[in-house]
């Protein structure tokens, strides 16, 4: 599971101790409190005993002064525990990639800075990254205020309109992270996932080579029908596909679309059938999505797909 | 010495003629005794927190299983925004206020709150918000920013529609209507105590809604400001306040709601300690410990609470010091609440303390907002909150806080003076009942949520994937959330039966301290006969005969005596104002102008310049008696003007 308990870079893990350490604390504090309380309900007394007012015992009074102290002594603690393990998690250390997110309604746009231009990769939802190496995520939106969270592998930080963010984490092992939008950013914030794919870094370079590159013509008949529709029927207006006429950039790029595992910011595995239902109608698999029906006889949708489909 | 009952009786009779509200529906609508308007308060509020309860019902059967589709995320998005705009705005403040504004005035030996007309006016504009936003409900215009309104998403350019600004305006109309509480609260208290009550001699109770009002008259307005000058300025003229386009700031906003926002978490839940003293006073026999303590926690609390709103941005683009500041000032908050708890420990520990119904909502209280507490000083860690934020873990935590510190003692003051306002016992057995369905359906519903948020659920999604693994969690909540419906059915069936057959209560079924349960339950329309003379903390258990007295107000007009700020030393005689009807008047001006607004800002125009004609019949009609209004004679005779 994609759980804070389970953190899989330095920064989950320090924050899943820090996590561990304030439950103890916290859960004996509540015990103790807890019985307290039903020792004062519960304990036995004597007849005589008074219960009026006037001046209170000094016992009292040491235990007052007594719990004070301790609560102090505790929160003196953690205030300090935090205020440590928060400048080490600062990112002080110069990243080895820097990656920009832009969070869009509904969904990642993913640009990998570089010096060179061509060396610039856009991609969307997954997010490549070479494991063991520090990465630095800067965070920018494009519309309304999104969040950038993988549990297991950092805090999340808001992405604001006019601001930028930047948080820097390490992914241990290769492996797949499951991230999500945290911040509430209207009808389809429930999905707008996103997919850290920490890979090792000759597995990443390999990648990063092929996804730089675009991809070729489609060879078969059908899939060059659905490029001649997609060209031509609106698609190409909202979306890129590296290598061809097609320089939308109101969606997510389509570059290499068919080398992801999911479709739609992790709404549905990235299969024959759902491509189809998607394209069809997205607004029945996301209601609420930006992206409009296409509005493409069966032979225009079924062309459109085997060309996406060559786009690996 | 003798007492003259057949006097005492000439008196009452007079004294009820001059106090009491018309009858018929002209008399309703112009009331403005203090107990008639807070009891309206108390009934509308808790028909709000059923209404909430309802929309979080439908929240929590959509969230019972992965990929449901019960409602789909427009209609859940409104969900959620209303149930939290509903619980915050329009339960959870309105309803500490109201038992404020019927028992401070009974607690300090005073026939009214000081300002009654605008007493009523505060409860007709939040009447008039309650309408419109359950008129927006059932158009499918309710609000679906969230509470918090976060821009850009709730500026013009994202939420088109009128959505939003019902949203804005629902806050408004609530707002001012607190504010005009916490100004009557004050002075209130300040100066309508019974004289001998010195500051340090004031209940606990009113203690805590004293802090309060001040917190309301300091935060309240910044959100009043933020909702209507800024965000539904931006969104009705054209203001660039939240738009970074334009040289806006998206994060101003959050700013400005929060810094209202946090203060408004302690609005709610010192009041609730207030109840929480007296009760287990009454229950434990014994004069609470660490009277001083508890004072000086409570304006601490306040103070801090304004300190600490930009832990609600922790994950936004801050300065590190700053954050750390903020740290320090939310686990310091921590110590202030421990004190209160400790001290009520410790009275049950020197008291003998008996379990009645009201005193186990005391104890259900402390075993669930300590876990709330604890939860709350975790989020106060950077480090952590940057995991936590926005996910279920922070829903969990604002529900043990806010159910466990609110509702809990909430349900508690209800066991115990439900008695001082209908003169009838609620049910112990039947109410024994409702106190373990509710603790194990808030326990059962929220503290899966814990986990479920550390497993990655963020908050405000309306559906979720099976593959996450939240399924089975979800479930259990919702099942706790079953239990909570339940136990609250629980309680309305006992209200209903108790209210109409259940024991007679008698003044002081408790044995209690404080001075409201020296009259009548319920009390008389001028609450007490005489004005009592107060010498110690605890009336009713350091008076063994009958409470000593001051005389000589008038009982053929609406007299109160006015004593000093500090030591409540006798100063004037003043008269209040009788029934009117401007209040109401004035409250649907207030409507023009702020529902007027959102389609035409000229209605803001036209709203001030009726407002007018109210203003001076609010001024004209002063604090005679009016036509038709009954007039006690200095014979006790009692005749018509």
């Amino acid at each position: 599971m994609h759980s804070v308990f389970n953190p899989h870079s330095p920064q989950g893990r320090a924050v899943a101790t820090l996590w561990w350490a304030m439950l103890g604390v916290g859960g004996a504090v509540w015990i103790a409190v807890i019985a307290l309380m039903l020792i004062a309900l519960l304990r036995r007394r004597r007849s005589a005993e008074p219960a009026t007012a006037g001046v209170e015992p000094p016992s009292a009074r040491r235990a007052f002064v007594g719990w004070i102290a301790v609560a102090g002594v505790i929160l003196a603690g953690f205030l300090v525990y935090d205020f440590v393990l928060d400048r080490s998690l600062g990112g002080r250390a110069s990243p080895e990639l820097t990656i920009v997110v832009t969070g869009h309604q509904w969904w990642w746009e993913i640009e990998y800075e570089d010096s060179i231009p061509s060396q610039c990769l856009v991609t969307a939802n997954e997010i490549h990254v070479p494991a063991g190496q520090l990465v630095r995520y800067k965070l920018r939106a494009a519309d309304v205020i999104h969040s950038f969270w993988a549990p297991t592998l950092a805090g999340k930080r808001d992405l604001i309109p006019g601001y930028e963010a930047s948080v820097s984490f390490r992914a241990d092992t290769a492996g797949i992270y499951r991230g999500q939008c945290a911040e509430f950013c209207g009808l389809q914030h429930a999905q707008m996932a996103f997919y850290i794919v920490a890979q090792s870094p000759a597995d990443f370079a390999a990648w990063r080579a092929a996804t730089s590159a675009p991809s070729p013509p489609p060879t078969d008949s059908l899939a060059s029908y659905g490029k001649s529709v997609f060209m031509s029927s609106g698609c190409a207006l909202c979306h890129t596909i590296a290598g061809t006429d097609a320089w939308g950039t109101v969606g997510p790029t389509l570059s290499h679309v068919a080398s992801r595992s999911t479709l739609a910011a992790g709404t549905l595995p990235n299969t024959r059938p759902n491509l189809m239902a998607w394209i069809a109608n997205p607004a029945a698999i996301k209601p609420g999505t930006h992206m409009p029906a296409a509005l493409l006889s069966g032979e225009e949708l079924r062309g459109v797909v085997a060309y996406l489909e060559t786009l690996r | 010495m003798t007492i003259d009952t057949e006097a005492l009786d000439r008196e009452a009779v007079a004294l009820d003629a001059v106090w009491r509200d018309s009858p018929g529906v002209w008399g309703w609508l112009t009331a403005v005794n203090h107990k008639t308007i807070a009891r309206r308060y108390i009934v509308t509020a808790f028909l709000m927190f059923i209404a909430g309860g309802i929309q979080a019902a439908i929240m929590r059967a959509q969230l019972a299983r992965p990929e449901s589709s019960i409602v789909g995320p427009d209609r859940y998005n409104q969900l959620f925004t209303s149930h939290g705009t509903t619980m915050m705005f329009l339960f959870a403040v309105p309803m500490m206020t109201a038992m404020g504004l019927y028992f401070v005035p009974l607690m300090i030996g005073a026939r009214t709150v000081a300002f009654p007309r605008l007493n009523a006016f505060g409860y007709w504009t939040y009447v008039v918000g309650v309408v419109f936003m359950y008129v927006s409900v059932f158009a499918n215009m309710a609000p679906d920013a969230g509470w918090f309104a976060y821009v850009p998403l709730s500026g013009p350019a994202y939420s088109p529609g009128h959505r939003v600004d019902v949203w804005a305006q629902v806050v408004t109309f609530t707002e001012i209507a607190g504010l005009v509480a916490a100004v009557n609260v004050i002075v209130t208290t300040f100066k309508l105590r019974a004289p001998g009550m010195s500051l340090n001699r004031v209940p606990l109770f009113v203690w805590a809604q004293l802090v309060v009002a001040f917190m309301i008259v300091f935060a309240m307005p910044l959100v009043a400001t933020g909702s209507t000058l800024m965000l539904a300025a931006d969104r009705a003229v054209n203001t660039q306040w939240f738009n970074p386009a334009e040289g806006g700031d998206a994060l101003l906003w959050q700013h400005v709601f929060w810094f209202f926002g946090h203060p408004e978490v302690y609005i709610i839940f010192l009041p609730a300690l207030g109840f929480v003293t007296p009760i287990v006073e009454a229950f434990s026999g014994r004069p609470v410990f660490g009277y001083t303590a508890i004072v000086l926690a409570n304006i601490t609390t306040a103070f801090f609470s304004f300190g600490l709103w930009v832990h609600h941005m922790f994950a936004t683009p801050i300065p590190e010091v700053g954050a750390s500041l903020f740290t320090a000032a939310s686990m310091l908050i921590a110590i202030p609440s421990g004190v209160q708890i400790f001290c009520w420990i410790a009275t049950m520990w020197m008291g003998r303390p008996r379990l009645t119904v009201a005193m186990l909502f005391v104890l259900g209280f402390i075993f669930t907002f300590v876990n709330g507490g604890i939860t709350g000083v975790m989020l106060a860690s950077v480090a952590f909150d940057r995991q936590a934020h926005d996910t279920f873990f922070v829903v969990a935590h604002l529900h043990y806080v806010l159910l466990g510190g609110g509702v809990l003692p909430l349900f508690g003051a209800f066991y115990f003076w439900f008695p001082k306002l209908t003169g009838r016992l609620l049910s112990e057995p039947l109410g024994k009942w409702h106190f373990w369905l509710f603790v194990i359906g808030v326990n059962v519903t929220f503290f899966p949520m814990h986990v479920l948020g550390l497993n990655g659920m963020p908050r405000r999604v309306y559906t979720y994937a099976s593959d996450t693994g939240w399924g089975p969690l979800n479930l259990v909540a919702s099942i706790g959330a079953v239990v909570i419906a339940v136990s609250v059915v629980v309680f309305l069936v006992n209200v209903v039966r108790s209210s109409r057959w259940g024991a007679i209560a008698g003044d002081n079924p408790w044995n209690a301290a404080g001075l409201e349960w020296s009259t009548g339950s319920p009390p008389p329309s001028y609450s007490f006969i005489h004005t009592p003379r107060v010498s110690g903390r605890h009336p009713l258990w350091e008076t063994k005969e009958a409470l000593p007295v001051v005389t000589g107000l008038s009982d053929r007009e609406r007299q109160v005596l006015v004593t000093m700020t500090f030591d409540a030393v006798p100063d004037y005689r003043h008269t209040m104002p009788s029934a009117s009807i401007w209040p109401l008047y004035l409250a649907l001006c207030m409507g023009v102008v702020f529902i007027g607004s959102i389609f035409s800002p000229y209605f803001v125009l036209l709203g001030i310049a009726i407002s007018f004609i109210g203003l001076a019949g609010w001024g004209w009609s002063g604090t005679g008696p009016r036509k038709g209004e009954r007039v006690a004679l200095p014979n006790g005779a009692v005749r018509s003007v």
